[in-house]
């Protein structure tokens, strides 16, 4: 499977990303410039995170204009799988490509530490290798992971499986996230989106291996 | 040309955690009588006097100047 990475101004998880895939998933893998509205073949389209634009105005807001945007769009249209990481994750709902949205964390500190996540649905390409109910460790690095919803968003999420990971408790929840989500998809299941950093836990070394069967569920 | 200021803030259902900590400092200053406080942001823009600046302004602010699944905003046009 062919991956690309997009790279933003102010992209600075994209190494990583690119790391991940090519070094520990052995798949090809190209960066995918914002200018271009090109994805050079991707099966698998990763927007990784960062501070595309420096966050001026709302993050990811301006991104979302970007050219490699519209064809991002257009893959997803098709069925074609994105997956949104942190700065992804607020791209992802800036575009409306996911519902809701991302604000400052409750207690406005930046977090960035190991946190416990709860798999809520394993019958989805990101987490199908993972057991329903395991707890992963995965690291949040972000000032603004706040997911936020309208009640009718959460009851359509929570009843279409749309949830992939909670928080694992209420202690465990880093941003004051709703429901303790950390992670969602779209209604039709191909376009992810999680706060969480699983390209950073893919080898012990780092930590944690426990972000390797999200990035290997993605591999036919 | 007019001058289009534009206020955004967080919708009155969401927790405006800058606003809180604010809020707490002003109590620190001993403002006690201060119920809330809500931070948002300002934004000026001018564009060439037409019949449909109201109609730009809408749509600018729809689309990219706020984000209308967690913020309001409002706007006056200074002629």
């Amino acid at each position: 499977m062919k991956f690309g990475v997009v790279r933003f101004p102010g992209s600075n998880c994209d190494q990583d990303a690119y790391y991940a895939v090519k070094d520990v998933l052995g798949q090809p893998v190209e960066y995918l410039w914002h200018q271009e509205a090109d994805l050079k073949g991707s099966d698998v389209v990763i927007i990784p995170g960062g501070f595309s634009f420096g966050d001026y105005l709302r993050c990811g807001a301006i991104a979302r204009f970007a050219p490699v945007m519209d064809a991002v769009r257009q893959h997803a249209d098709r069925g074609g799988i994105v997956v949104g990481i942190c700065n992804g994750f607020q791209i992802l709902c800036e575009s409306h490509m996911l519902p809701g949205a991302l604000i400052r964390n409750d207690r406005q500190k930046f977090v960035c530490r190991h946190v416990p996540l709860r798999v809520q649905n394993n019958r989805t390409v990101l987490t199908r290798k993972a057991e329903l109910g395991q707890v992963l460790s995965i690291p949040v690095a972000h000032g603004e992971g706040k997911y936020v919803c309208d009640d009718e968003t959460l009851m359509q999420l929570e009843s279409k499986g749309q949830i992939l990971f909670h928080y694992a408790s209420d202690d465990a929840n880093p941003n004051g996230s709703t429901a303790n989500i950390a992670g969602i998809m779209n209604s039709t299941g191909n376009v992810f989106g999680m706060m969480p950093h699983p390209e950073r836990a893919c080898d012990s070394s780092l930590g944690s291996a426990d972000g390797l069967v999200l990035l290997q569920s993605l591999l036919n | 040309m007019p001058l289009v200021k534009i206020s955004i803030t967080l919708k009155p259902a969401l927790l405006d955690a800058q606003g809180r900590a604010v809020h707490g400092a002003l109590k620190n200053l001993g403002y006690d009588n201060v119920s809330q406080v809500r931070i948002g942001r300002y934004i000026e823009i001018n564009i060439p006097d037409s019949a449909d600046v109201d109609a730009q302004v809408c749509d600018m602010c729809d689309k990219l100047l706020a984000n209308p699944v967690i913020e309001d905003y409002r706007y006056e046009v200074a002629k």
